[in-house]
């Protein structure tokens, strides 16, 4: 029976020289740049001796400061991808009129479209966000690290993991050409028998396993590890944000693995869960994956809620406006964020009952979210507002999203939704409330703890012109396809023949080059701001006179973030600390104990890795083998019991008379 | 936790007592291992609850093929049910050496829970084996598809909770019962009895139910 074993097919599965987009010239010039860059930036690490410092470091750190920084480093770097995606359609659908067929091939048109739904919400959206929580969730409870943070520096490294393997798709075969849900049948193995939907499960699957622990490590540190006298009705309106946000990534992202591994099932074991034959129900696919998706953008969004409270109460000058209410509806937004999934598909024909039951859902949301808008206005009124880029954003945003959730109440409306279903008025809307929420609130965010996390803030004049180039780009881009979709244009499609229509694709694209022009400013901004880093300098620790625990350590905080843990009397403790003239301890330091640095999260996601490759190819050799070295790393770990030591008291005393020097210079 | 604390130095117009905004000494909060597992269960719950779902949208999608009611073997599966139930019961006698402190009669009941869940695998494969060859594979129709899927991922449950007892075993007898272990054996504890709450369900509703008309 041997000769019959075809040992190239063992070892590489279905993988060819086929397998390598050749014929196509964008990909193998954006091969050359990626290539000529990536070596260029190894070589540069090599010339400079930084893998050391590298490895020892940040990839093998626990530190839950620096992994949120590689978390937003992650976002960032997929922003551009996601974002090269969104300008290379926005260029076809100006372009494809008539007798011209535009530059890309319907083929690669769908790739793309595909690729920039996945990584936009995947891995920039949940890095930045998730980056965001874990740098600052222990700072602002009072506590020195999250609840595991071996588990962190895992969770960190899978999701990196799950996009090193969408990256690769763009290389070695394809992506998915089925839109960023994958719906089956369309994603069944008859219609997709590609590799693209199987980069599109590995790569969620992997990181998707970071995202979960990422939620049950952050939510025990919330209500475990918060300092003494922090009750739930004291806990900084950032961290009461987070912690609902965790609590809809444990409950919702288990979903999301269940209906994918039921569709790598019938694409692998030629099962029939979603089959059009033999008893399969494609809408099962489409109620379970929004039963995911919908609490998903509540995951992204509520974050954002938090981090526009604090900046709207710190740049006020003012408490927050209504915090006992913003904590309500925080909670009610996340208990909704289960009971509309169905509104995204309407058109089902699940009855009329059962539409205006997710209907009404669906328009109730809008109430806790109306009180939360009413809260920042109300904060403002009166205040002393400063209106420093974070303000900025936080401003437009209102404005912005305010808008976007208009058109959601609409949508929500089932008969209006049969009309606009599936049209180029829903991609407005929700990019309206994506781009107009999470996305401002992240470059809010950013800019407002960046000196905490840094030392320096960021240059004023380079934030203010990617501020608003951002905003009026988007108003430039997205509002043409409010008024296409009225129209009854409908999404995903590459070529059109009405030639009236072109204007409002023209006036979207030039708005997504506006936004491109936002994304370099905010990259020069980078630069400038390193460049002038003495001149930025935030020694203070404290550049906005903060009023959560955060600003009460130094900008970078040390590795054990606090010398004695606070004790919290207040909602906004470091400002009553301010209040009460509290004086930093200078002597007394005791020893601090720590958790140590591992190898075991980058090892186990470098081999997590190579599972997903070689499952995406049916290479079965190389799966069982790197699957068995998988649970193997991971026990062998287990049996490492050496896992924390000691700061000594000298080394707290040494950095914390350093601290009080630079203090003294204030 | 210590309650020394340091006190602020308070502005002298303020009325109030001093307030004391510093823990000093050693503060370490709560370990969270136990919640955060518990958590991890709960999210696996979730994976079981889509699984039960699925099931329940196509267990009556049989595509012509066979139902359930004509190939479950109830007596087999009592056997079964009853091999994992008395597994959480022996791990309920492991749970008590432990907390008297002896290792050898901790690991002699995980190993003996360890040998009754690899019975219940051994009978499962035996009836997903027999149900193969009579033409009830999980390519047959919707029906045996959600029913692969649902009783197989609670077989794949206990066959990595087989892999932690014995990679536990082996922790046992090198380090003995320190804190690290105990807390090991005490969350496998509340995996192994909760798949054996899984096992409840997937027993009611898959195979009694199933054989219903």
């Amino acid at each position: 029976m041997f000769e019959n074993l075809d040992l190239t097919k063992l070892i590489f599965g279905r993988l060819t020289w086929d397998a390598i987009p050749f014929h196509d010239p964008i990909i193998l010039a954006t091969f050359a740049v990626v290539a000529v860059g990536g070596v260029a930036m190894l070589a540069a690490i090599t010339r400079y001796k930084l893998w050391g410092y590298l490895w020892n470091e940040w990839f093998t750190t626990i530190d839950h400061k620096k992994i949120g920084i590689m978390y937003i480093i992650l976002g960032l770097v997929m922003l551009l991808r996601g974002f090269a995606d969104a300008i290379m359609m926005r260029l076809q659908q100006a372009l494809a009129f008539g007798d011209s067929a535009g530059y890309l091939p319907p083929d690669h048109y769908d790739q793309i479209f595909t690729a920039h739904g996945v990584i936009m919400i995947f891995f920039v959206a949940m890095p930045l966000v998730t980056g965001i929580m874990n740098y600052l969730i222990p700072l602002q409870i009072g506590t020195r690290d999250v609840a595991f943070p071996f588990l962190n520096n895992f969770s960190f490294w899978m999701t990196t993991a799950g996009a090193v393997l969408m990256m690769m798709s763009l290389f070695i075969g394809e992506f998915a050409k089925t839109g960023w849900l994958a719906y089956p049948p369309l994603s069944g193995i008859l219609q997709s028998p590609g590799v693209g939907v199987d980069y599109y499960i590995w790569s969620l699957q992997i990181a998707g396993v970071g995202t979960l622990l990422s939620g049950v490590n952050l939510l025990v540190t919330i209500v475990k590890m918060r300092a003494p006298g922090m009750s739930l009705m004291k806990m900084p309106v950032f961290t009461w944000t987070s912690l609902c946000t965790n609590v809809l990534i444990v409950a919702a992202f288990p979903v999301l693995t269940a209906v994918l591994a039921m569709l790598s099932m019938d694409r692998y074991l030629d099962t029939a869960f979603f089959t059009n034959d033999l008893g399969g129900n494609a809408m099962m696919y489409v109620n379970l994956i929004w039963i995911w998706g919908h609490p998903e953008v509540y995951i992204l969004i509520l974050p954002v809620f938090g981090i526009f409270s604090e900046i709207v109460a710190t740049y006020s000058r003012k408490p927050l406006f209504g915090y006992t209410s913003m904590v309500y509806a925080t909670v009610v937004i996340t208990v909704l964020s289960y009971l509309v999934w169905l509104h995204h598909f309407f058109t089902m024909g699940s009855g009329a009952s059962v539409n205006s039951f997710f209907g009404i859902t669906t328009m109730i949301i809008s109430i806790p979210t109306g009180a939360k808008i009413f809260n920042w206005l109300f904060t403002m009124f009166r205040g002393r507002i400063k209106f420093d880029v974070p303000m900025l954003w936080t401003v437009g945003f209102m404005v912005t999203f305010v808008i976007g959730g208009m058109t959601g109440v609409l949508l929500a409306v089932p008969p209006v939704d049969f009309v606009l279903h599936n049209s180029l008025f829903l991609i407005a809307h929700f990019h309206n409330v994506i781009i107009g929420g999470v996305l401002f609130g992240l470059f809010a965010g950013i800019t407002y703890w960046f000196p905490k996390a840094t030392g320096f803030k960021l240059d004023e004049f380079w934030g203010k012109i990617s501020f608003w180039f951002w905003l009026i780009g988007f108003y430039f881009a997205f509002m043409p396809l409010y008024v296409l979709g009225l129209m009854g244009v409908t999404r995903r499609v590459s070529h059109f023949e009405d030639q009236s229509l072109q204007i409002w694709f023209q006036i979207a694209a030039f708005g997504a080059v506006l936004i491109a022009v936002g994304i370099a400013a905010f990259l020069i901004q980078l630069v400038v701001s390193f460049k002038r880093r003495e001149a930025l300098k935030d020694e203070s620790g404290d550049p906005w006179d903060g009023r959560t625990l955060e600003w009460s350590t130094s900008s970078p905080p040390p590795p054990y973030n606090f010398a004695f843990t606070p004790r919290v009397h207040d909602l906004d403790a470091w400002w009553q600390m301010k209040q009460h003239g509290f004086q930093r301890p200078e002597s007394g330091f005791i020893p601090i104990h720590m958790p140590k640095g591992t190898w075991a999260g980058i090892v186990l996601s470098g081999i997590s890795v190579v599972v997903g490759f070689a499952l995406i190819w049916h290479m079965w050799l190389l799966a069982g083998v790197s699957f068995v070295a998988l649970i193997g790393t991971a026990i062998y770990h287990t049996f490492n019991y050496d896992r924390d030591y000691y700061i000594p008291a000298e080394e707290v005393e040494r950095i914390e008379a350093e601290r009080t020097r630079v203090l003294a210079n204030v | 936790m210590s309650d020394n604390t340091m006190t602020a130095v308070v502005n002298d117009n303020d009325q109030k007592a001093p307030l004391e905004f510093l823990v000093k000494g050693d503060h370490h909060p709560q370990n969270g291992t136990l919640l955060g597992f518990w958590i991890y269960l709960m999210s696996d719950c979730l994976i079981f609850a889509c699984l039960f779902a699925t099931y329940g949208v196509l267990g009556r999608s049989y595509a012509g093929g066979p139902t359930g009611m004509e190939l479950f073997d109830l007596n087999l599966i009592a056997i079964n049910t009853s091999l994992l139930l008395v597994s959480s019961i022996t791990y309920g006698f492991a749970m008590l050496q432990m907390q008297a402190n002896r290792v050898k009669g901790t690991m002699l009941w995980l190993a003996v829970t360890g040998l009754l869940g690899a019975g219940f695998l051994g009978l499962e494969l035996y009836e997903f084996h027999h149900l193969i060859h009579v033409g009830a594979g999980p390519q047959t129709s919707g029906f045996w598809t959600a029913f692969f899927a649902l009783v197989g991922t609670h077989g794949l449950h206990v066959f990595f909770g087989i892999v932690w007892l014995v990679t536990l075993l082996f922790q046992l007898k090198k380090h003995g019962l320190i804190a690290e272990n105990r807390r090991r054996v005490f969350c496998l504890s509340m995996f192994w009895h909760f798949l054996d709450v899984v096992w409840v369900g997937v027993f009611t509703y898959v195979y009694l139910m199933g054989v219903l008309p």
